[in-house]
Formats: C-alpha cells, structure tokens, sequence
C-alpha cells in the first residue's frame, strides 16, 4: 500500500507527478502558440477565426493544467511554492496578468458592445503566446541557473534584488529557454491546425510554419543542450543534505540516468519527425509526435532538475537556502494522501481524451464557425 | 512587526480582498446558472421542443461571458497565495495545498473537459451526450466549490493537524478531519445553496425584465417558473444552513460571532440586535455604548448560539480581557502563553542549529505545554484579536435581511404565475429586476461576514495575517493591486456592457 512507501520514494514520486503535469502543460501549449499564429499565418478574418476557434476549444484544459500545475506543487512541495511565487513575485505576477488576459479574450473577442475591440483581445492572446510563455520558460530556467533567495530558520524568504525574479530573464540560459518554448508552442499550434482544421490555405500556411519555427527554435535549443551538459550544477550530498557546486552537474546526472537521456533524445526526436511529418510528408498527425515528444522532453527537463542528488530550486545567494524534492516537500501523511487521491487521474485522462476524440472527430470548418451556431463562436 | 511590514499587509489583504470580491461576482452565478441549464437542457430532451433549445442556449451565452472571467479570476486567487502570503504556504501547505489539488484533479477538469462540449457540441455529439456533458459542467463546478471551501473551512476552523517544530509548519495528521470538518460541510451547503440562489435571481430578473419590455414573454415565464422553483428550494436551505453556520461560527469563532452581533459585554439570555447603528467610537474596554440606536429580540442569540435561550454568549470585552467567572481565557491571558511558547520556539531552533541537544529538550518541553496559543504570541495587543465590528455588524444584518426578502419574492413569482398573470404584475418584475443587484450584495456582505471576522487571523487563533505575508516591499504589492484594480474593472464593465448586449438581442436573434 501507498502507505507504506518511504518518505523518499513518495517525493520521488511527487516529483515525477508534478512533472508529468507539468510536460502535459508544455504540450498544452499549442493553444498560446496557435494564439501567436493569428498575426503571422492567418491571410484573413475568416483565417483569423478558424485559428481562434480550434484553439478556443482547448484553451480551458491548458489553463486547468497550468492551475494543477500549480496545485501539485503547492500541495507536494509547498516551501517551492512559497518560495519561487512569494520571492520571484513579479515573474509571477505578469505570467497571471497574461493568463486573465488570455480567458476573456475567448468569450469576449467576437461579441458585440465589447468595449475593447475584437483587434485588442487578439493583442491580448498573442501576449499571452508570447511574453507569457517566454516568462514560464525562464522561470523554469532557474532550476539550473538559480536564483536570488535566502531562507531564515523558520523558512521565510528574503529576496537579495529588488526585481524579484524579472532579473532572471535577462539570464541568457534562462532567456534562450523562455524563447525555445515560445517557438516550440508555435510548432505544436502549427501541428494543431493542420489536424484539426480543413482550410486548403490556412492548412498550407500552418505546415510552413511548423517547419520554419522549428529553425528559429534551434538556435535556442542548440544553446539550452550545450549549457547544460557544459554548466557547473547545484549538487547535493546525499548523506548530509549539503548542497555544492559540482562540474558538468547536468552531464552526470544524464549519463547518471540513461532513461533520462533516452527521454531527451527520443523527445526531440519526435518533436523533430512531427513537423518533418506535417511540414515536408503532408501527414496530419504530426502534432501527436510533436505532443509526445514535448512530453518526454519535459520529463527530461525536470528529471535532470530534480533527480540525482540535486538540488532543483537552487539559491546562489546562500547555496545551503536551496531547495531540493526532500527538504521542500510536503510530510509523508500529505504525500500518502495526495497519492491515493492520484489513483484517480487515469480516470482523469480517460474521459479527456475520449471527449478529445469525439469533439475533433470532424474538422473546423468555415461552414461551422459561419452556421447556425455562430453565436456560441470565438 | 514594524509599519513597513503592516503596510505590506495591508496592501496584500486589500488585493487579496479585491480578488475575491471580483472573483465571488462571476463565481455564485456559474455555481447555480449551470444548475438552471442543465434542467432547461433535461426538459428540452425531455419534451424534444425546440423552444426549450432556444431557451437553453440563450441562458448558456450569458453562462459562458460570465463563465471565462470567473475562470481568470480564481486562478490569481490560487496563486496569490504563494505570491502575497507566502509564509502562510510554508506554514500550513502542507494542509491547505491538498484541497486545491484535488479540485484540480476532480473538478476543474471535468468542467474545463465538458465545457468545449456544452458550447460547441451540439451538432458534434448526440443530443444525450450534450446533455451529460452540461451537468458535468455544473456537477464540475459545485465539486470545485467543494474543495475550495474545505480549504476555506480550514482557516476558520483549524483541525486535523499538529505543529512541527522542526519545520516551523503545521502538519496534516487527519485528512478527514480537514475534509469533512463541520464548518467545511456549513461553509459548503450555506456557499453554494446561497448561489443557487443568486443564479435564480439573476434567470428571474433577466426574464421579468422581458416581461416589462413584452419581449419573449413564453421563454420569459418558462424560465423564470423554472427558476423560481430552485431558487425558492434554495432560499430555505440558505436559511437552514445559515442557522447550522452561524451556530458552528458561536461554537468555534466566538469572537466573530460577538462582532456579527456588535455584543462587547457577555450575557445570559443574549438578545440578537434586529436593527442597529454602531457607535463608531467604542472600543474593547471602554465604557461607550455599543450602539447610538438598536432594536433587540431578547435570547435569540443565546438560542442561535447554544440552542439555550437562557444560556452565557461571551462578549468582545470578555474574549479580549478575559472573563474567569465564566471560564472565557482572554486573549490578553493567551498572549502571555503565546509569547512563552514562540521564545520557546526559537530557543529551541537555535539549540538545535547548534547542536545542543539538552538546551532543545528543555525549551521543546516548554514549547509543547504552550503552543496551544501560539498564534497569539504574534499579537502586541490583546485588543488586536477582535476585528472590526461595524464591518462585521452591518455585512451580516444586511446578509439577513435580504436572505428573508429573497423566498417571498419567489414565491409571489410563483403565485401569480400559476394565476397566469405574471406579465401583468409590473411592480413585481421591477423587484425582480432590481433584485439581481440585491442578490450580489447579498453574496458580497456574506463574504465579508466570513472574512473580515476572521480578521486578524489567516488560520483562526493560530496565524495572524501580518505573520502569514510575504517579506516584501509594499510598494511592489501596491502596484499589482492597482494593476488588478484596473483589469478587472475593465473586464467588468466590458462583462455587463456584453451581457446587456446579448440579453437585449435575446434568445431568437
């Protein structure tokens, strides 16, 4: 029984949990990336409106995994929680101000009296694809640079700048990070469209950006790779709980965890064939591999954060103030708890995934945002 | 604490306050408007008419505008709980993250999944899985009401835990304690019945003002029978569980009750104050009257307190300074404990930061045989633990008297609707109208009752708000409050300028 699980194992787990939520949620993205798109692959209003529509019907399950997402953590790791949202305030603030912005845009763009205009909500959406993927992308760029926080006995946060958390965008790892997942969320909205929607034009657009948002994400990805197996990580020692500098940190905890690197590895790889498929085979499944492969890229990610005798939250202002999945989580009983309670997320993504199939079993067309139920249409 | 902390507080409170205020407008309408939907939708399937469809999709419009700022607005709410009080989530995450997890898990997901079907389903799934897909909406929504209030419930009424002394932190010990506490059970029937309500008030106000406007006056009088039923049933649950509420809040949160009823002197056979205007000036302790003019019902407090006409209902004086005739501990006895067992506390820390194995028995000893008032060695001054009681004194009054006028108006709707002349009573759809607005400040006086008199605490007795905050600069919180100010009162008014829009474009256009 889950009960009966040690201490250790459970905040492995949770670990694992939260960062399954958290790869779905990357996956989920295609919605803000789809959101960018509108000012750069759609040729028309109705171009316009098929984009926002096939989007609009996904956009709440993005927002309800960001919120697990959050939920998870608070729940499992609370000290992270209290520490990276009460400390890097102002990160989290403007990623919030992004998502309030992108909920209404949905409802609120086609109606009429919307006191904003259809062009501001769509400015809105696209902000939200943009800056507020760039700042999740750079928050979680942290786990490896770190950042500016102390923790007192009683475990109170003290932030050691003024711009708690904003300075962690101008980190080149961390702002090469917040673009990669800006233009991979452009990828995967690209993939969604050709999937789920049936409009030659638009169809032949979103398979050329697919392809030409993966060279832009290159770059970037190319200096994420190099960084990490180069960079200097955040260790902790196992016996003592203290936590050091150790060379090529990231390299060993790779090599260290096969599945890891054949997590990365496979992941980009199916990222890589899911736009070769949709931009250059004319194959509509594309999104499916480029999903899948998010997913276990993710994984990776946080795997290599947190695993391995490091420390995922690290603190470069007093390295003995760093968080790792032991000393920031939750007590056993919580854990055992929150784990029972798990059981029920397959049930979860049983009936999401058989609501997925059946609401996209036929393609968005123009006939269906211009017909009978118009007024129900983004 | 120095002013620049409080400060920070109080900037946090006030966006904290802002937040949920914004976010109980959109909020109560969804819980019960989903309700509503979900039988217009039975009755359409039921019957097969088309009329019923109509009427079903017009009401899901306005459910929809309503539904996606009510949305953007919960989601700051759970993270400003990291973000401004991020003490508070060290010291008790390991309680209160759970309820919002498995809201996630249980309940936003069956309505953010079931959502896309309610709205853009209807000619991409069967007529039956639509209608399944509706009432997991609604089923979706109340379940998240039900977690989020468990949480709730905890900060009134702390149980199922115990301090860790290592961490600094409370600890869960008891799952079902925290989930099924009686004040989460209250806080759960009293919330949502009470947004069943709202709901009903808002389909009866919309469609009276049909009425008024001789517009869709059969979809008009469909809805608002339909409505009035509801929200009628709801109005008597409101008031039963209001009762069993308010009975949990003189068992667990005396203080409270005493601010609800502006009570400073402690008495047998204590009367409920029907009507009253609170003297500004009084203080805890001092000789003012409680009230410039007041109308009194004799024992009734004494009866909604203990079910005892006769019985002792304790002051804000004897709760502040204590009443040993009655057994009342004040709160200025309290500090003293309080005080000794955070000295303790950091004795104990320190010792063990260096090693001093004896030093941290000794003061962990002395720490456990105080640490029941923990919460109160935070306070410089016992007078601190009451809160403000005008605030307190008029938000429930006006909860009351609204909470009574709401039944009698559904069932005048219901009466002269089986008298088949309910377009006619044009005094009667003009207080509809006018109540959708009553019923919002119904909502928001019962929000401010349950928070505000819970001040100063975030966790009753054991954390007051100035220790649950984050060390931050005021001035940081000071920008994002008015940041949030100016969003969402610019979504608001974009919300009511698009919802008048739509109800005037009606149900056939």
């Amino acid at each position: 029984m889950i009960g009966n699980l040690d201490h250790s194992v459970l905040q492995q787990l949770w670990w694992l949990i939260a960062s399954v939520v958290g790869s779905l949620f990357l996956f989920l993205t295609f919605v803000q990336g789809g959101q960018t798109l509108i000012f750069t692959t759609a040729s028309s209003e109705e171009e316009k409106s098929l984009i926002i529509n096939a989007m609009g019907r996904k956009w709440e399950l993005t927002f309800t995994t960001l919120v697990l997402f959050g939920g998870a953590l608070f729940a499992a790791f609370p000290l992270f929680y209290a520490t990276s949202f009460g400390g890097a305030y102002w990160v989290w603030m403007l990623i919030l101000f992004t998502f309030i912005i992108q909920a209404v845009s949905y409802e609120y763009r086609k109606k009429p009296d919307n006191v904003l205009g259809a062009r501001t909500y769509e400015i809105f959406m696209c902000i939200n694809g943009s800056v507020g993927i760039l700042l999740i992308g750079a928050a979680v760029g942290t786990f490896f640079t770190g950042s500016r926080f102390s923790l007192n006995l009683y475990n109170s946060v003290t932030w050691a700048t003024p711009y708690h958390g904003l300075e962690a965008a101008l980190n080149p790892f961390n702002l090469a990070f917040g673009l990669f997942l800006v233009f991979l969320a452009r990828i995967l909205g690209a993939m969604y469209i050709v999937n789920h929607v049936e409009h030659e034009n638009l169809v032949k657009r979103a398979r050329k950006a697919s392809w030409i948002n993966l060279l832009w994400a290159l770059p970037f990805l190319l200096f994420i790779l190099i960084s990490l197996v180069t960079m200097e990580g955040f260790a902790v020692d196992p016996a003592t709980g203290l936590v050091f500098m150790e060379k090529g940190k990231y390299l060993n905890n790779l090599l260290g965890m096969p599945v890891v690197l054949v997590l990365l590895l496979g992941g980009l790889g199916s990222v890589i064939y899911g736009v070769a498929a949709t931009g250059f085979l004319g194959k509509n499944s594309g999104i499916w591999f480029g999903g899948i492969g998010t997913v276990l890229v993710g994984l990776a990610i946080f795997s290599l954060a947190g695993y391995h005798n490091t420390a995922f939250y690290p603190s470069l202002t007093d390295l003995q103030s760093s968080l790792t999945i032991y000393n920031a989580s939750s007590s056993k009983y919580t854990l055992t708890v929150m784990s029972y309670v798990a059981l029920a997320v397959p049930v979860v993504l049983a009936y999401i995934a058989y609501v997925w199939k059946l609401m996209d079993a036929k393609k968005l067309t123009v006939a269906e945002i211009t017909g009978e139920d118009v007024k129900e249409m983004y | 604490m120095g002013d620049p902390i409080l400060t920070t507080v109080d900037w946090a409170r006030a966006q904290f306050a802002l937040t949920a205020m914004y976010h109980w407008i959109f909020v109560p309408l969804t819980l019960g408007l989903s309700f509503l939907i979900a039988f217009f939708e039975s009755i359409y399937v039921k019957t097969g008419n088309e009329e019923w469809k109509k009427l079903t999709k017009f009401w899901t419009t306005l459910f929809g505008i309503n539904f996606a700022i009510g949305v953007a607005t919960g989601i700051i709410l759970e993270f400003q709980f990291g973000t401004n009080w991020s003490n508070y989530s060290w010291m008790v995450g390991d309680i209160f993250g759970a309820p919002l997890a498995i809201e996630g898990i249980f309940a936003f997901f069956l309505e953010a999944t079931f959502f896309a079907v309610m709205f853009f389903g209807w000619h991409r799934v069967s007529k039956g899985f639509h209608l399944f897909s509706t009432w997991m909406v609604a089923i979706g929504s109340n379940l998240s009401a039900v977690w989020i209030l468990v949480a709730n419930g905890w900060m009134q009424f702390p149980t199922g835990m115990a301090f860790n002394p290592d961490k600094a932190r409370f600890e869960m010990q008891n799952f079902w304690d925290v989930a099924l506490s009686p004040v989460a059970v209250h806080k759960f029937t009293h919330t949502t019945s009470s947004a069943f309500l709202l709901a009903s008030l808002f389909v009866v106000g919309i469609s009276a003002l049909f009425l008024l406007q001789e517009r869709h006056q059969k979809m008009a009088k469909r809805s608002m029978v339909v409505a009035a039923v509801f929200g009628f049933i709801a109005s008597v649950f409101v008031g039963f569980t209001g009762d069993e509420a308010a009975f949990n809040v003189a068992q667990r949160q005396p203080m409270k009750l005493a601010a609800m009823e502006g009570l400073y002197v402690g008495q047998e056979k204590a009367p409920i104050v029907a009507m009253g205007i609170i003297n500004s000036k009084k203080k805890p302790g001092d000789d003012l009257p409680a009230f410039y003019q007041e109308v009194k019902i004799p024992g009734l407090l004494s009866l909604l307190a203990n079910r005892d006409p006769n019985s002792f209902v304790p002051g804000i004086n004897d709760l502040v300074f204590g009443n040993p005739e009655r057994n009342v501990v004040g709160a200025e006895q309290r500090m003293v404990t309080g005080k000794i067992a955070l000295a303790e506390l950091a004795r104990y820390k320190y010792a063990k930061d260096k090693g001093d194995a004896e030093e941290a028995a000794a003061a962990l000893a002395l720490f456990d045989q105080h640490k029941g008032d923990l919460g109160y060695g935070y306070l410089n001054n016992p007078i601190e633990a009451a809160p403000p009681v005008a605030t307190t004194f008029y938000s429930f009054h006006i909860m009351v008297v609204l909470g009574t006028l709401f039944p009698v108006i559904f069932l005048a709707v219901l009466y002269f609707a089986f008298k088949g002349t309910l377009e006619y009573q044009r005094w009667l759809n003009l207080l509809c109208f006018f109540s959708i607005f009553l019923g919002y400040v119904a909502q928001q006086a019962g929000w401010i009752v349950a928070e505000v008199g819970r001040q100063p605490w975030a966790i009753y007795g054991l954390l007051p708000v100035g220790v649950a905050s984050t060390n931050i600069a005021a001035s940081n919180v000071q920008i994002t409050f008015f940041m949030f100010l100016t969003l969402f009162t610019a979504l608001l008014l974009a919300e009511i300028r698009i919802m008048m829009k739509q109800i005037k474009i009606g149900p056939e256009a």
